[in-house]
């Protein structure tokens, strides 16, 4: 086959076929496109970002959060975002998966000199994932993990005292969301899983500049830019609903390549019907550790209080603790707390705590 | 345009790094591949995202295959192709989870192909009539984030 020219510049030779259109396009034009389009995703409407602000990218090591800490530096200095930049990683005490990944990060935070801060789920939780599943088996570890992580994020931001965290999912994890909560009924999630940005769950805000940026772009950007990164899949069991989603999504990709942009578009258009957004349970926070959570205790205290009582697999399913005070002898979580460092008198309870302590500055 | 970062790696893009268990360098010639000569041609294959660890953990290998090979449909020569390159990679090369590599013919949705540093989609994919000295690069996108 004679090379194509890039149906951008009709110049250069064209390297890439984009999913997304169908487009041909060479190196450059390629950088250029998928670079434009991050930043139209960050600045679309009032903009995810507000000038001045500190942003943490939650990097793991892997391709999604290497090339997006890779773009948001390129694109804060060459549109003049004004942002504060920051590199948080969770360690979750995974010999031979974590430890490697996390040497990326650090080379990473040399690379584009940003500030690095490593929080452990053994000085957040007591536990390594190490210990968690031996003592929780292969079988659920994911679930502790998923529960842990998140939180991990919001109080290494707090940490950090960052307004905002930015995570490197990408279409087709998002697509892949969306599958998941229509085939679990999670309308909850379902209705947000989609957003740009996310408040009202969390404490922190968080966002997804990468929402429309196809996996296969991100890897073609980190091999044509030669970024380090990190690809080893984690030493214990995956999670194998989102496995099948992922197999049935990359398939229904290799047949018409829009599939997973529609699919997005398709969980956008859901709206939900009052009867049903009425029956959702209010947010409040952890009576135990003060995190965001939708029962007394916080799904991360009611799985430690598990794994302190000693319990297996059960673990999952143990009667519902609503103490706030853990059991004698037990670790817990420490107080959260998002601007300790400022000394802001807590406002009342519930939603509208969440709501408050975000609007103070 | 100028991509005006001023960030420089050492990196090769690919997905590991120089302290895990793979060698870009170290080339494996595996048992099966003919000698170089007139009637085969040499190209280099390329692992990333992790795939090299269902190839005995090389990332990268040498290999020859025939020049030329017989058409499936009237036996005739025609020159080697995509198809017969990743067929041969499954019988000869592959170590371990075939299913991980293979789909039918060719790979398995997710793994991105590029012949000298060019989407295969755009090349033809299985159909590619390969040259000498050509350099196949397969990267896994299905883990790590």
């Amino acid at each position: 086959m004679p090379p194509t020219p890039c149906s951008l510049c009709h110049t250069a030779r064209a390297l890439v076929k984009r999913p997304k259109t169908g487009q041909q396009v060479c190196k450059d034009c390629f950088f250029e496109v998928f670079e434009t389009e991050v930043h139209n995703t960050i600045t679309e409407g009032k903009g995810i970002f507000e000038r001045g602000e500190k942003v943490a990218i939650g990097a793991s090591g892997g391709k999604d959060s290497t090339v997006l800490a890779h773009v948001l530096s390129v694109l804060n200095k060459r549109y003049d975002y004004g942002l504060d930049l920051f590199l948080l990683s969770i360690d979750e005490g995974i010999t031979g998966y974590r430890d490697d990944s996390l040497e990326t990060v650090k080379q990473n935070q040399i690379e584009y000199g940003l500030p690095l801060k490593i929080l452990s789920y053994n000085e957040l939780y007591g536990w390594t994932m190490d210990k968690i599943v031996e003592q929780v088996g292969r079988r659920n570890n994911c679930t502790f993990c998923g529960v842990f992580r998140r939180q991990a994020l919001d109080r290494g931001a707090a940490q950090l005292g960052v307004d905002h965290i930015v995570t490197g999912h990408n279409a087709d994890d998002i697509a892949e969301t969306v599958l998941m909560n229509i085939m679990r009924g999670d309308i909850a999630r379902l209705g947000r899983c989609t957003a740009v940005t996310t408040q009202s769950e969390d404490t922190i805000k968080r966002s997804k500049p990468f929402k429309y940026a196809y996996e296969k772009e991100i890897v073609m950007y980190a091999y044509f830019k030669k970024l380090t990164y990190f690809s080893t899949e984690c030493i214990y069991s995956p999670d194998a609903y989102r496995g099948h989603a992922r197999v049935f999504l990359k398939d229904l990709e290799a047949i018409r390549p829009s599939a997973i942009v529609d699919i997005i578009h398709s969980g956008e258009s859901f709206q939900l019907e009052q009867s049903v957004q009425k029956g959702m349970k209010a947010m409040q926070t952890c009576l135990r550790c003060g995190y965001i959570s939708s029962n007394d205790l916080c799904k991360a205290c009611a799985l430690l209080e598990g794994l302190e009582a000693g319990l297996d697999r059960s673990a999952l399913r143990q009667t519902q603790a609503n103490s706030s005070t853990a059991p004698v002898g037990h670790r817990t979580i420490p107080m959260f707390e998002r601007y300790s460092n400022i000394g802001v008198a807590q406002p009342t309870e519930g939603i509208e705590k969440a709501v408050q302590t975000i609007e103070i500055k | 345009m100028s991509n005006s970062d001023d960030i420089v790696t050492t990196s090769n893009g690919l997905g590991y790094t120089s302290n895990s268990a793979a060698h870009p360098e170290s080339l494996v010639k595996p048992p099966m591949a003919p000698t170089a000569g007139e009637d085969t041609i040499e190209i280099k294959i390329e692992f990333g995202g992790g795939l090299h660890l269902l190839f005995s953990s090389q990332p990268s290998h040498k290999i020859n295959v025939p020049r030329n090979i017989a058409n499936s449909e009237d036996g005739q020569p025609q020159p080697v192709n995509m198809r017969y390159l990743v067929k041969w990679m499954k019988s000869n090369l592959l170590s371990e989870r075939e299913e991980m590599f293979g789909d039918g013919d060719g790979v398995r949705p997710g793994i991105l192909v590029l012949i000298n540093d060019a989407d295969w989609e755009l090349e033809g994919e299985l159909e590619y009539e390969l040259r000498d000295r050509d350099e196949v690069v397969f990267i896994s996108t299905l883990h790590g984030g």
